[in-house]
Formats: structure tokens, sequence, C-alpha cells
């Protein structure tokens, strides 16, 4: 009796959580998916008529969209080496003994906690202006010509102010991994004659293969999501060359008030967030039952 | 001998990871010194790195200019409302996960990570032409029903973890005892599980704090927290490199704090208890 009383408790706790998160998912997808087959400007109201699969043969027709899927698979492939690569290193380095060490871990997940307006902005101007910058000032040193970053390279600027801002996430999460390694194995490895390349490969390394599934994953959701450092850095230009699948959905939507075509960039976006969401969600639901 | 190998070592990593350290911090670093500088000297070249004439006078521009004030106010507005109501809906739906399981918990738990996956974008026509219909656009109650939304998973999931630690059979022995739900909840429970909720609260506020595509979206001129606001000076003519540095390192120092503060916290919260 207490049980089942206890059940119908715990089924009351549990409703307003279950329910605003299902109101607040299926209600606006809902709508996404019905705008998507509405020929529906803002501009035009009072006009909105069914369109079919129009909205999506453009979408995807359109170059715009070849380019900015090519560019979101470079960005998140991009900040996803850099950290991946960065973030082990890092890890391996304050997983030594050294003077300071709990200051310098400080200083290196910092840029984590810097909203990403503030980082692309100071990054923009401060480091990668083309007269004003560090940078500038450090190729004039060694004689070269300044590169005026955001101009003439400018998703791979996008790439480098991202990856600053994941690199701390990346290094906490396999410094966690890392410390959690048995340090009998290592030294039975060390007396058995294994160097310290053959120990990073054969047990240190297998040892991450966790962490750094649960990082890439991780990392791949959010950074489909780029959108901050975009806007305040390039406007998602010159041309289409930095700009995502989110900007460009941002930019049918907000800019051009597309509701019909800016939907189906939204459509088309859930569809490819969730194939890396199915293997996250495998994951973590695999460590839910160990 | 072997001694002297180790400290030689220890020297060796001490040089390279302050190095390193340095580097990475570099950007805030610099953006805390230009804050103290004149426009003049923001854009010297070559760059002044400590022998500057130190003023406060920026500090004192971005407040008289734009208010700064009230868009501090926003964003604590913001994330403290989002973080704390978030907390009142998610409190006891974990409870009732980590203390009374059913089959169904487990695909519950999976769905509501499932609605953190959805991109933004999915849902941006929609929510911006509803907000617009019922006068939610560029109200902080707009941005707090936003934002208490998408984390809420991740609060649900974080407190999960948290009360899932708690063992089981102490709530099993003080029901034996007689103690009511409600008795079971404030004396038994709740002193187990400040911590844990604690750390939720610390990683959600920097979260939301930081949130920067639902606050750029939706908020204008009333309603902008300091990541919109500071997204203004991304304008051409807004070369006021001193002025946004003093801006930025105000929007970032409390933060930056707090996540010094959780870093623990921050691994289990984003990895939805994958690492801990």
């Amino acid at each position: 009796m207490a049980t089942l009383r206890t059940r119908s408790a715990a089924r009351l706790m549990m409703t307003p959580a279950v329910l605003t998160l299902f109101v607040w998912m299926i209600v606006p997808l809902a709508m996404t998916l019905y705008f998507s087959l509405l020929r529906y400007n803002l501009l035009m109201p009072g006009m909105e008529e069914w369109a079919g699969t129009l909205n999506y043969r453009y979408f995807l027709t359109d170059p715009a969209f070849g380019a900015a899927l090519v560019n979101t698979l470079l960005l998140v492939g991009g900040v996803l080496l850099i950290t991946i690569v960065g973030g082990t290193l890092l890890a391996l380095l304050l997983d030594q003994p050294f003077f300071g060490q709990g200051i310098v871990r400080l200083l290196v997940i910092a840029p984590f906690f810097v909203m990403p307006t503030v980082s692309a902005l100071v990054w923009k101007n401060m480091l990668m202006h083309p007269v004003y910058g560090i940078f500038a000032w450090i190729a004039r040193l060694f004689g070269l010509q300044p590169v005026d970053w955001l101009a003439n390279l400018p998703l791979f600027s996008v790439t480098m102010i991202v990856a600053w801002q994941w690199l701390p996430f990346a290094t906490l999460i396999l410094l966690t991994a890392l410390q959690s390694l048995d340090e009998e194995q290592k030294e039975a490895a060390e007396m058995d004659g294994a160097g310290p390349i053959s120990r990073f490969i054969y047990i240190v390394l297998p040892h991450l293969a966790r962490a750094m599934t649960v990082v890439v994953l991780i990392e791949t959701i959010f950074l489909l999501s780029v959108f901050a450092e975009i806007l305040v850095t390039t406007n998602g230009g010159p041309g289409y060359e930095s700009t995502n699948i989110t900007y460009l959905v941002y930019a049918q939507a907000l800019l051009q008030f597309d509701v019909g075509g800016a939907s189906a960039g939204g459509i088309v976006a859930v569809i490819l967030a969730n194939i890396v969401a199915i293997f996250l969600i495998r994951l973590i639901g695999k460590n839910l039952e160990a | 001998m072997a001694r002297a190998i180790t400290t030689r070592r220890k020297v060796t990593f001490t040089i390279i990871g302050w190095l390193v350290g340095f580097v990475i911090f570099f950007p805030i670093l610099w953006t805390i010194l230009t804050s103290f500088k004149t426009e003049g000297e923001a854009i010297a070249s070559p760059p002044h790195f400590l022998f500057f004439d130190w003023t406060l006078q920026s500090y004192f521009d971005v407040q008289s200019r734009s208010n700064y004030f009230k868009h501090v106010m926003n964003s604590v507005v913001i994330s403290f409302g989002s973080t704390l109501i978030g907390l009142a809906i998610a409190i006891p739906a974990a409870w009732a996960m980590a203390f009374s399981p059913t089959k169904r918990t487990k695909d519950v738990l999976m769905w509501m990570l499932s609605t953190k996956m959805l991109p933004p974008v999915g849902v941006l026509v929609p929510i911006y032409l509803l907000f617009r219909d019922w006068g939610l656009l560029d109200t902080r109650l707009g941005l707090v029903i936003v934002l208490t939304m998408i984390n809420l998973p991740i609060i649900v999931w974080m407190l999960y973890t948290y009360f899932k630690e708690i063992p089981g059979e102490i709530l099993e022995a003080s029901r034996m005892d007689g103690a009511s739900l409600a008795k079971e909840i404030i004396y038994v429970l709740t002193p187990m599980a400040v911590p844990g909720i604690a750390s939720t609260l610390l990683l959600n506020i920097i979260l939301a704090w930081n949130e920067a595509f639902w606050t750029l979206n939706l908020s204008a001129a009333n309603a902008a927290p300091l990541t919109a606001f500071i997204a203004s000076y991304s304008s051409p003519e807004g070369l006021f490199w001193a002025k946004l540095s003093a801006a930025s390192t105000l929007a970032i120092a409390p933060i930056l704090i707090l996540g010094w503060f959780s870093q623990r916290q921050l691994v289990r919260g984003l990895t939805f208890g994958a690492v801990k």
C-alpha cells in the first residue's frame, strides 16, 4: 500500500518536468514541420499557401546550403581535431607534478567560462586585427606581412576561436579520465621495459578512448550550433565562406523573413543533429546500466 | 641521483606548463590589461604590455554611455531566474526517478537528454513568432522561460546522478521509523542532497550566463543580457577597444571565478554523468 502511494507520488513529482519539456519539444517542432510545408514570408502576411516539398527542394538545391554543409563539417571537424589532440597533450602535461600546477590548470580551463560574444570580439579585434592586433605585431616582429585573418581566412579564424573555447572542456574531461588510470598498471609496464611512447599507445590511449568518444559526441552536438562567434565576427561572409547551417537558417528566418524556407532548413538541421545524437544516447544509456 | 633527475624533470615541466598556461590565458589577460588603458593606448603599436598610464576611465565610460548596469541586472535576473525555476521543477522529478525508479525511468531520462540535442534552429522560427504574438520578445520573462527549458534536461540529469549516490537504505530506515514523505524529504534527503543541488545551481548559472543563441535572437535594447549587449560592439564603428575590454572584463569576471570553483561539477554535468 505504501509503495503504491509512493509510486503515485513519484509520478506526480515527475509530471511538471516531463510535461513542460514535452510541450517545449513537441509544439515548436510540429510548428516548424508545418511551416516548412508552407509558402510563408513575414513580408507578405496573409499570403500563406500550401507548398508541399517546395521549400525543401529549394533549400537543399540552394548553393548556399552546399557551402554551409561543407563549412559546418569543416568547422566541427577542425575544432574536434584541435581539441582532442591539444586536449590530450594538455591533460598529459597537467598530469605531471610541477610547481604551480593548480594555478596553471585554472589558466588553461579559463576560456571555457568566457561568453562566446566576448571571446569572438576579443579575438577579432585585439588579436586578429590586421593592423593593431597582436598577431599582426608578432608577424611584423619576424618581418612578415600581417594576415587579415577574418577577411582572408574566415572559416579558419572562426575555427581557431571556437577551438580556443572548447579546448578546456576536452582537457578537463581527458584529465579526469587520465587520473582514474591505475598507477600500478603503468608501473608494471615500465618494469617490463615499455618506453614512454609504447606506454602511451598501449595503456594510456585505450584508457582514454571512452572519454575521447564522450568529448567528440558532446562537442559535436554543441558545435553543430555555433552561432554567436560567426554573428559577431564575419556575419557568415565574405559570401558564404563562413556560413554554417545554423547561421544559414538564422539568416533565412530573421534577415529574409522566409518562414517556410527557414523551417525546412531547421528540419534539415534537426535530422543532421539526430544522426550524432543516436550514438551519444546509446553510449550514455549503456553507462546508466553499468 | 634519482632525486636529481626528478627535480630537473619537475623544473622542465614547470617551465613548459607555465608557458602553455600563459599562451592559452593570454587573450583573457590582454582583455583585462586593455580595460585599464586609454583608447589611444589600447591600439598602440608595438603594444604596451604593462608600462602605460593605468586608468579606470573605460569602466566609467561604459556605465555612463550605455547604462551597463541594466544589462548586468538582465543577466543576473535571467540566469538566476531560469536556474531557480529549473531547480524547482527538476528536484521533484529527479528525486522520484532516483528513489522510486520504474521500468520506464531510464527511457524518460534518455528522452529528456534527447531534447537537449535538438538544435535551436530547429525551433527558432515558431518560438520567435509565438514570442512576437505573445509580447515576449525582448522581455526578461521570455528569456527566463527559454533558458529554463533549454537547461532543464541538464539540471534533471545532474540532480539524478547526485541523488543516485544517496544510499536508499537510509530512506527505508526513516520510512520504517514512521517518517512521512514530507518529513523524509525535509529531514533526511535535503541535508544529503544540498551539495549536489549547489553544484547543479552553479553550473547552470554559468551556462545560462553565457548562453548566446536565444539571448541574441530574442532580445534587443530592453532585456539584452551581457552576451547580447557586448555583441553590439561588433559594429565597425564600435572600435573602442578599451571600452570593449572593460565591458568584457566585468562580464566574464564573476563567472570565471564561479567556474574555477566548479571544475569538477562541470565534467560531470556536461557529460551527463558519463565521466566522473
